[in-house]
């Protein structure tokens, strides 16, 4: 239903609109799509190459993106957290903020910790349902108040799992694989599809 | 040692502010002949550089948190610059016991580069609040003194609409306004089931070329600024047309610290601190306008403290920094199973509301008194960070299962914001607090804070009426607030709603009133404050029509007696 409008079509119906102006400093319509153009140009310009982590250590940025890609990970309907960024989104954030350090930094401090506890190996090290097992406990707010030992666990996983979620949703493929249509260039809305009866 | 340096030129008028009022008076007054120079406390705007419009989320490093996720407290990273809740080096103060927050604005346009664009009119109620039920006071003037200027404002900055003959929401000029959106069609069914009058909504967004600018192009985004100006914002449409004059001089980065009472009696000069080079410097005119925002004004004029006004300019009464007062505001929201059944479509819209619920509860004896309006948005929006917060909360867990849940939840959420009018109350005011300045030596504003009994009874109602009309819609209400504490009924802090005002009230006696009723001060004649300073109420309807309407009038007042020489 939504109706984009080509280029052409813009610069038509602005043409209009400012042969109509009088007193007004108009800011055309074609900006918008160049600050759009110059952003990406500016992204497209630092050459590709692994991103270099700016507060994790290689081991804990490891160990950041395994957690993000089991939170969202890819399936049969889209990429997971890994290409969506998340995990240098969280790492640019971490390295700017206390708060944010103390928690995810100190949050996976505490997920090797206990693996090392639990199972005489850091998490990444662990095999699959041993790292299944913790998960599965840290990741539900009632495990902590039958163990309490755990609620530290559980506070970060749900800062994680929330900032993940920041991350992946935010993302060009989170975009698409919500459905989402729009921030478009729209000569008319063209209003509500049929609604289902509730 | 800072140089004060003296400006050699007069002008006819200068204006504190570049904002909703300021704007509107540069424009009257400098079109009306009168040379005019304006202080803006922040930068020059660059809409082409500073807006973020049509910007994907991850196409910032940040994703829309900002720098170490600061930017999440002030609406997000994609906000049109510079406002805030804090300022760096320009601190405010609350009081022991209350609450209270500023959003404070520093950049050429002011808060009209962030507003919501909603444009509503006070009614002819809304003047005579005591006559018709003994609280608060009457204004000096009447709808009939503003509606010729409600008339002249939205027909210049183009305002959409319908003519609906309600008689809490007069009816402007108004511009066509955009279809529904789904989210809008599921309420508007439901409001008219349970009695409630939901009608189309009316923004300062442009449906179609107006006055040289360009029709909107619906992608949702006004918050950003716009680049077409399709919405209305000081900078972009005010300012320019008094630039087109060549009377009109705009200083940037000038914080005005005192209005300088001279020999005469009347005011003589602005004292301003030019930040760029922290000197305190002089700007002469023969007349001047406040309009810094209303609480900034009220902090200059009490700044301004001479032999004659010891307790600030043109406050003989004693009333500035009194009745203050900020929109009532509760929201809440609730989950919609017709919308998880859509399809995806395009759902943004105009950066706003197509459909609002003006007070429609006029007619009967309510447990309060006053009114309040609805707004409500939600639905198929571009997704933003903190938007699946509470779906991780809620479901914990992870996996692809996690990721399925946020997609099904996704589109489905409307929610819902109540805008009610405050009644005026002692315990409520700003004053200079003594021990604290800002870091251009400006002493700073305390708050103090109270909401009396009728705001929580108002927003406790909204509450109610939230939840009926989600039910009529077949949708599950999912808020839930405290019945008692500061924030009973979800009743928001004091300054929250951003429609702080009231501190330099107009009024016919001066004993109790420092302006007139074309803003002009009782004790000296060649200041004015047409922001919404001078309001005596506050309203269920956002204050920033009303303030340009208010500033058209008393700027051609001000035109008026400058041409008879009376200034």
């Amino acid at each position: 239903m939504s109706r984009g409008i080509s280029r052409r079509s813009i610069l038509k119906s602005l043409g209009m609109g400012v042969a109509a102006s009088s007193v007004l400093r108009v800011i055309p319509l074609q900006a918008a799509e160049h600050a759009h153009h110059m952003v990406a140009a500016e992204k497209a310009a630092s050459p590709v190459k692994a991103y270099a982590p700016k507060y994790f250590s290689a081991h804990q940025y490891k160990t950041l993106q395994k957690l993000c890609q089991t939170i969202f990970p890819a399936d049969s309907d889209s990429g997971g957290a890994i290409e969506a960024g998340a995990p240098e989104f969280i790492d640019l954030l971490t390295s700017e903020s206390n708060e944010y350090q103390q928690v995810l930094g100190g949050g996976i401090m505490w997920l090797d910790n206990t693996c090392i506890d639990r199972y005489d190996k850091v998490y990444l090290d662990c095999s699959p349902e041993q790292q299944k097992e913790i998960l599965d406990k840290i990741a539900y707010r009632k495990n902590a108040v039958t163990d309490v030992s755990l609620s530290q666990g559980v506070e970060f996983f749900s800062f994680l799992r929330k900032i993940t979620a920041d991350g992946f949703f935010t993302s060009e493929i989170g975009i698409k694989y919500l459905g989402y249509i729009g921030s478009a260039f729209l000569t008319e809305f063209p209003g509500c599809p049929p609604v289902p009866e509730a | 040692m800072a140089q004060i340096t003296r400006s050699p030129k007069v002008y006819d008028v200068c204006i504190i502010g570049s904002g909703a009022s300021g704007g509107t008076a540069a424009k009257i007054l400098t079109e009306g002949g009168l040379s005019v120079v304006m202080l803006e406390a922040g930068p020059p705007l660059n809409p082409e550089k500073d807006f973020k419009e049509h910007v994907w989320p991850y196409q910032l490093p940040h994703r829309g948190l900002g720098v170490a996720g600061k930017a999440a407290e002030n609406f997000g990273e994609f906000l049109a610059p510079d406002g805030a809740w804090e300022i760096d080096g320009e601190p405010y103060t609350v009081a022991a016991g209350s609450r209270f927050r500023w959003f404070r604005s520093r950049i050429v346009g002011g808060r009209t580069n962030h507003w919501g664009r909603i444009a509503l009119r006070f009614a002819p109620v809304d003047f005579k609040s005591r006559s018709t039920d003994g609280m608060g006071d009457d204004w000096p003037i009447a709808y009939e003194d503003v509606a010729p200027y409600y008339d002249k404002v939205e027909s210049y900055i183009g305002v959409f609409g319908t003519k609906e003959n309600v008689s809490s929401a007069p009816d402007g000029v108004f511009l066509s306004p955009p279809k529904p959106r789904c989210t809008e069609t599921i309420i508007k069914k439901a409001c008219d089931k349970i009695g409630v009058i939901c009608i189309p909504s009316r923004l300062a967004v442009i449906t179609q070329a107006h006055n040289g600018r360009a029709a909107c192009h619906y992608c949702g985004q006004c918050g950003r600024g716009c680049i077409s100006a399709s919405n209305f914002s000081s900078s972009q449409v005010m300012i320019p047309s008094a630039e087109q004059t060549d009377r009109f001089t705009l200083l940037t980065g000038a914080m005005a610290r005192e209005i300088v009472l001279g020999k005469s009696g009347k005011a003589e000069a602005v004292s301003y601190i030019d930040k760029a080079t922290r000197t305190e410097k002089k700007v002469y005119a023969k007349a001047f306008v406040v309009g810094a925002s209303a609480c900034e004004s009220a902090r200059l004029l009490l700044n301004s403290k001479s032999t004659q006004f010891a307790d600030g300019l043109a406050n003989s009464s004693g009333v500035i920094g009194r009745y203050l007062t900020d929109s009532v505001g509760s929201s809440g929201g609730g989950v919609f199973p017709q919308l998880t059944k859509m399809p995806p479509h395009n759902h943004d819209g105009v950066g706003g509301m197509h459909m609002y619920m003006p007070w429609w509860k006029f007619d009967r004896k309510n447990e309060f008194l006053r009114g309040y309006h609805i707004e409500f948005g939600g639905g198929r929006t571009l997704p933003g960070a903190g938007e699946f917060h509470a779906v991780c909360e809620y479901n914990e867990g992870y996996g692809s299962s996690l990721k399925k849940k946020c997609k099904d939840v996704y589109g489905t959420y409307i929610g819902y914001a109540g805008r009610g009018e405050m009644i005026p109350n002692e315990h409520s005011y700003c004053e200079i607090d003594p021990n604290t300045v800002d870091e251009w030596g400006i002493p700073v504003l305390r708050f103090h804070w109270q909401w009396s009994d009728n705001e929580i009874k108002m927003a406790r109602d909204m509450q109610q009426t939230f939840r009926q009309i989600t039910e009529a819609a077949g949708g599950t209400y999912v808020t839930n607030t405290a019945t008692d504490g500061p924030n009973a009924y979800g009743i928001e802090d004091g300054g929250v709603i951003i429609h702080e005002l009231g501190v330099v009230r107009m009024g016919n006696n001066p004993k109790t009133s420092a302006l007139n009723s074309f803003c002009q001060a009782h004790d000296v004649k060649n200041v004015f404050v047409m922001d919404a300073a001078s309001f005596v109420s506050n309203p269920d309807k956002n204050p920033t029509l009303t303030i340009m309407a208010l500033t058209w009038r008393a700027s051609e007042y001000l035109l008026d007696e400058a041409k008879k020489g009376n200034l």
